[in-house]
């Protein structure tokens, strides 16, 4: 799927599908991650918003990967509710805008989408890296992807090198004290948990890699 | 878990279609995005005042729709704040030209979904005040937090602007007096037990038979500790000191006191909870000359109670004796 022509209109529709896909499955995870830090709607929420995307993504016109990045951001933001729904819905909004007319879109525009998708959540939350949000994953897997692009690294090995970056971010998320969001009311007595953001950030970003590179 | 539900996908949207049956004379139900409005919304040239929330906690705020009160309630998943295009569509049914105050409890979720919901009707042309509702004592230090987060005093709030607005005062004046309920309220809470999320259907926490969570938030969510059952008397004895202590509220001081029951928690017990406040208060000089007593904001079948006092001036005191006939609170009418 991503043969040095870039990233494809398919591409981006396989990826959303796998996506919804992997919420669904790590529904029941999510919501008990944040059911230890929460309020325990996490995974519902996130799979709600995801399966109104899907049931978008067979009306969406092709062509266009902008266009289709904001027809999702608007389903999220009308389905999602609580802060996942303004987060996502920004994040997906913002990869609109940085890739608006593309089809495909390179290893250079998914690098601009990433981090204007990535400046849009932290506009929109208010959250700085250490927070403990989803924050915490999406900024490694933009700088780490930037990274490899810079250094000469391919598309397949630029997306494991965000994947991998993102996990590290979540781990690491553990044993901090959260400052934004519900987990902060808990504070010292958040740390020890991983937040349910940053999880949700890091299978975004590892269900891209999945997607566009296979199991090469 | 044990409900009376037949599936929880689709409780919220079941829940409306009762309420739209049982209160024809009061509320209008919209379906499609879900918003709750007065009957006989808009009233023209009167501020319009909508609020909204996760639902689970009713009767807040679609139980609150009404004259003298709300003009419209965004009710949300359960436990998950409404979405921007809710509240844009509620804004547009009940805009009487006079502008709208929308109400909002601080709550990452609340905020932002409401902040893009403004941001939608100013582009369009729609005055709107936001006020948020930052009350609770449990949440200590704002520095290191999202705040403290909006409870038992938004229920006074809607009432008390509610009133206002009736009087057709202006949206600056409306608003303002938002500010100031929430400049003078403050709120704490407690939990016996958990509650379960339908669609989790486990419950958010586990408390052991003999603890209780201090400071707890109207989600299920965690507060300033966990500690071994105390009889009544302590357990009001610490909140109401750190209510008391925070504001701070001095002797000589009228006060509306709520004794707010978290759904799961019977009258007697609340009751008992009153006596202790007033006997409290009472030796500290301040004098209940309003009070609210039984469940309006709740969290689902969670047991536990929490308070809120809320400084009162003639003006908030007349404001709150106004006429008011909503499903949740009705008096005068």
């Amino acid at each position: 799927m991503s043969e040095g022509t870039g990233i494809s209109y398919d591409a981006v529709v396989a990826w959303l599908k796998a996506f919804a896909a992997t919420i669904a499955e790590n529904r029941a995870y999510l919501t008990e991650l944040d059911s230890a830090i929460g309020d325990a709607d996490h995974g519902i929420n996130m799979d709600r918003g995801f399966q109104a995307v899907l049931a978008k993504l067979d009306s969406s016109p092709p062509g266009d990967v902008g266009a289709l990045f904001k027809v999702v951001g608007m389903t999220l933001v009308s389905t999602v509710g609580g802060a996942g729904g303004p987060l996502y819905g920004t994040l997906f909004l913002q990869l609109g805008i940085a890739t608006a007319g593309k089809d495909p879109i390179t290893a250079d525009d998914w690098a601009a989408a990433l981090a204007a998708a990535v400046s849009g959540v932290q506009a929109r939350g208010k959250a700085e890296p250490g927070d403990k949000t989803m924050v915490d994953a999406l900024i490694p897997g933009r700088d780490a992807f930037a990274a490899a692009i810079a250094e000469g690294a391919d598309l397949p090995a630029a997306l494991r090198r965000s994947a991998d970056a993102a996990e590290q971010g979540m781990t690491d998320t553990i044993p901090l004290v959260a400052r934004k969001g519900r987990a902060s009311y808990l504070g010292e007595r958040s740390a020890g948990h991983q937040d349910p953001g940053a999880t949700s950030s890091y299978l975004l970003l590892r269900s891209v890699a999945d997607t566009w590179v296979g199991d090469a | 878990m044990k409900k009376l539900i037949n599936d929880p996908a689709n409780v919220v949207r079941e829940e409306l279609q009762g309420i739209e049956a049982a209160h024809p004379d009061l509320v209008k139900v919209s379906y499609d995005p879900y918003f709750i409005t007065r009957a006989d919304a808009p009233v023209q040239g009167k501020v319009a005042l909508i609020s909204g929330g996760g639902s689970g906690h009713e009767p807040m705020h679609g139980g609150f729709v009404g004259a003298g009160m709300l003009d419209a309630a965004c009710p949300g998943e359960v436990f998950t704040s409404p979405t921007p295009d809710q509240m844009e569509a509620a804004t547009k049914a009940v805009d009487g030209g006079a502008g709208v105050v929308h109400i909002v409890k601080n709550y990452t979720g609340d905020v932002m979904n409401f902040e893009m919901a403004a941001e939608l009707c100013r582009a369009e042309g729609t005055e709107v005040e936001s006020v948020v509702v930052d009350d609770d004592v449990a949440v200590q230090d704002s520095l290191y937090t999202a705040g403290r987060r909006g409870v038992g005093t938004t229920v006074l709030m809607e009432k008390i602007a509610g009133a206002a607005a009736e009087q057709k005062r202006p949206l600056k004046e409306v608003a303002d007096i938002c500010r100031e309920v929430n400049a003078n309220g403050r709120s704490m809470g407690m939990a016996l037990t958990s509650c379960t999320v339908p669609a989790a259907g486990s419950p958010t926490f586990e408390l052991g038979d003999d603890e209780i969570e201090m400071g707890v938030g109207i989600h299920g969510e965690p507060g300033r500790e966990r500690m071994k059952m105390k009889q009544a008397s302590e357990i009001v004895d610490m909140m109401a000191t750190a209510i008391v202590d925070d504001l701070p509220f001095g002797k000589g001081d009228q006060v509306l006191a709520f004794v707010n029951g978290m759904g799961g928690t019977p009258m007697l017990e609340l009751y008992v909870v009153y006596n202790e406040l007033n006997k409290f208060l009472s030796g500290r000089g301040i004098t209940i000359s309003r009070n609210l007593i039984g469940s309006y904001i709740t969290s689902l079948e969670m047991a536990g109670c929490s308070i809120t006092l809320l400084k009162l001036s003639d003006d908030f005191t007349q404001l709150w004796d106004a006429p008011v006939k909503t499903a949740g609170l009705r008096w005068g009418v």
